[in-house]
């Protein structure tokens, strides 16, 4: 398991490293944390014939908190993103996701911006991503662009990214409502989850459910907001019947892959009761903790 | 296919404190220069995609996969390995804890586990039993049955905290 040949290279500054990707085109690949990419590579599942190096381009490797938005550079690694005070302050459910990826190890390396390019539908940032509304920037050498998460996103490990393109940061709208949950189930702790929901809301003055936003990974091709659910949610109260019908009426919205591993009906099974289980933790944090 | 013939690149790695110079084709893994270029052969590899843990090493101070990072990129990075913790007379805290602990058997996982958890415990001296277990979950032990990893590892931080005999 050793890779193919490539010529490597380590651009200093982010012009240096989109004009290379340029000049080599769709033969060329850009290495973040190397911790999807390298196993592909190992693998020879990807075979470029020139790898960028992005690791230097530090200037990405930042979080900034204003008033109504919170940008982080794409260079950002899990481990930061799941333990910067700030980000837990402002943003707690990408916080709390972040820390359940993978391992220790691997979110030492990973980057939020290759976590997002590699787009693997069982991920935890892309959800996240998804589910709070999240937009991407993108630089080419023609300037830069704005996608959001959802547009972004197209398929199992396709993405609006062309050629000679690098995402440079993500920007989060700071989310409206207090209570928030990311819940996921895998087989064995630190796999890649089989089901996973993040959810996020505010309570009105008598308690009702307001702006809920609802995610699920791992029932598509991509991480899916269920808007039907989320306007179903609203003014209801907070109470055991409500989040009930709201988990059945989740796992009859989705349409899981079909697979002798995993059949529909368990992944179905499984968003009902990690709904429960979200809204049951987002209700028992402390508000603020 | 794949025609493209680089040449090999000069290096210069700083590992263990000492400065190596070497070629080595792009290509190269981390864990095979140490092990075949330099003759570091405590840093084991096992699956080659990140999921074993056994060839986890220090890259500027913080543990990471050496099958994931290729020599060429560790340039002007400090790299540490398990010849780099402790000595057959001298075992570091941890080391003698995962010996009085029974926390290993044939040794396969040992260096991955000890150069992940000398960082970890440096950042939270005090964690509790399913935090360690957390952070193990990233290295497959297939001997131990990981429950005297977890002893030795909680005995080890008790110690440095100076809390334990
Ligand atoms: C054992 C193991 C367990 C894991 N478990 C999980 C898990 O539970 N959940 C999870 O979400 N992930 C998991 N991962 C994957 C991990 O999160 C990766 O860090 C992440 O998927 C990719 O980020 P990276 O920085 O390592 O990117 P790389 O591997 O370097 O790159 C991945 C892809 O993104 C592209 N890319 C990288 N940066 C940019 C950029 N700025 N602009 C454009 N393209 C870019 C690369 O060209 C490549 O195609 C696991 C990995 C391992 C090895
Ligand atoms: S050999 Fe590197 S993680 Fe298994
Ligand atoms: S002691 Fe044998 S693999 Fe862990």
């Amino acid at each position: 398991m050793k890779p193919a040949q490539f010529t490597y290279h380590r651009p200093a500054s982010l012009a240096e490293a989109l004009a290379l990707l340029r000049t080599h085109g769709s033969s060329a690949k850009s290495l973040a944390g190397g911790q999807s990419l390298g196993p592909m590579l190992n693998m020879r599942l990807a075979r470029p014939d020139h790898l960028v190096d992005l690791n230097d381009l530090i200037e990405l490797d930042s979080v900034r908190v204003s008033d109504d938005m919170v940008e982080i550079g794409a260079l950002t690694r899990h481990h930061r993103v799941a333990n910067a005070p700030e980000l837990r302050r402002s943003l707690p459910l990408l916080s709390a996701a972040a820390a359940s990826i993978g391992h220790y190890a691997i979110r030492q390396r990973g980057t939020i911006g290759g976590s997002l390019a590699h787009a693997d539908p069982a991920a935890q940032l892309p959800l996240i991503a998804v589910t709070l509304g999240a937009s991407l920037v993108i630089a080419g050498l023609q300037g830069t662009r704005n996608v959001v998460a959802a547009d972004f996103l197209q398929s199992i490990m396709t993405v609006d990214l062309r050629d000679g393109e690098l995402i440079t940061a993500l920007r989060f709208p700071l989310p409206v409502g207090g209570f928030w949950a990311f819940e996921h189930f895998s087989r064995r702790h630190g796999d890649f989850a089989i089901v996973s929901v993040a959810l996020n809301f505010a309570q009105d003055a008598d308690g009702k459910i307001d702006a809920l936003r609802l995610g699920l990974g791992g029932v598509d091709t991509v991480p899916l907001r269920l808007p039907e659910i989320e306007a179903r949610a609203q003014g209801r109260p907070a109470d055991e019947d409500t989040i009930r019908e709201l988990a059945a009426a989740t796992a009859s919205a989705i349409a899981p892959e079909d697979s002798a591993q995993v059949p529909a009906s368990y992944r179905r099974r499984l968003a009902e009761t990690l709904v429960i289980r979200a809204f049951q933790s987002a209700l028992n944090r402390e508000e603020g903790a | 296919m794949n025609a493209h013939k680089p040449e090999p690149l000069t290096l210069s790695l700083s590992v263990n404190g000492q400065t190596y110079d070497l070629q080595v084709p792009a290509r190269k893994l981390l864990s095979d220069v140490l092990r075949e270029d330099l003759g570091l052969t405590g840093t084991h590899v096992g699956c080659e995609h990140g999921v074993c843990g056994a060839c986890t090493v220090l890259i500027d101070g913080r543990p990471a996969r050496a099958c994931l990072t290729f020599a060429a990129q560790m340039e002007g990075h400090d790299i540490t390995t398990i010849e780099a913790v402790g000595r057959p007379d001298a075992l570091s805290v941890l080391q003698q804890a995962l010996h009085e602990e029974h926390g290993l058997q044939c040794g396969f996982c040992t260096p991955g586990i000890v150069m992940t958890f000398e960082h970890y415990l440096r950042e939270n001296p005090a964690p509790t039993a399913d935090e360690v277990r957390d952070v193990l979950s990233g290295n497959l032990c297939r001997c131990t049955g990981y429950q005297n990893i977890v002893a030795a590892v909680l005995k080890a931080a008790a110690r440095m905290r100076g809390e334990a005999a």
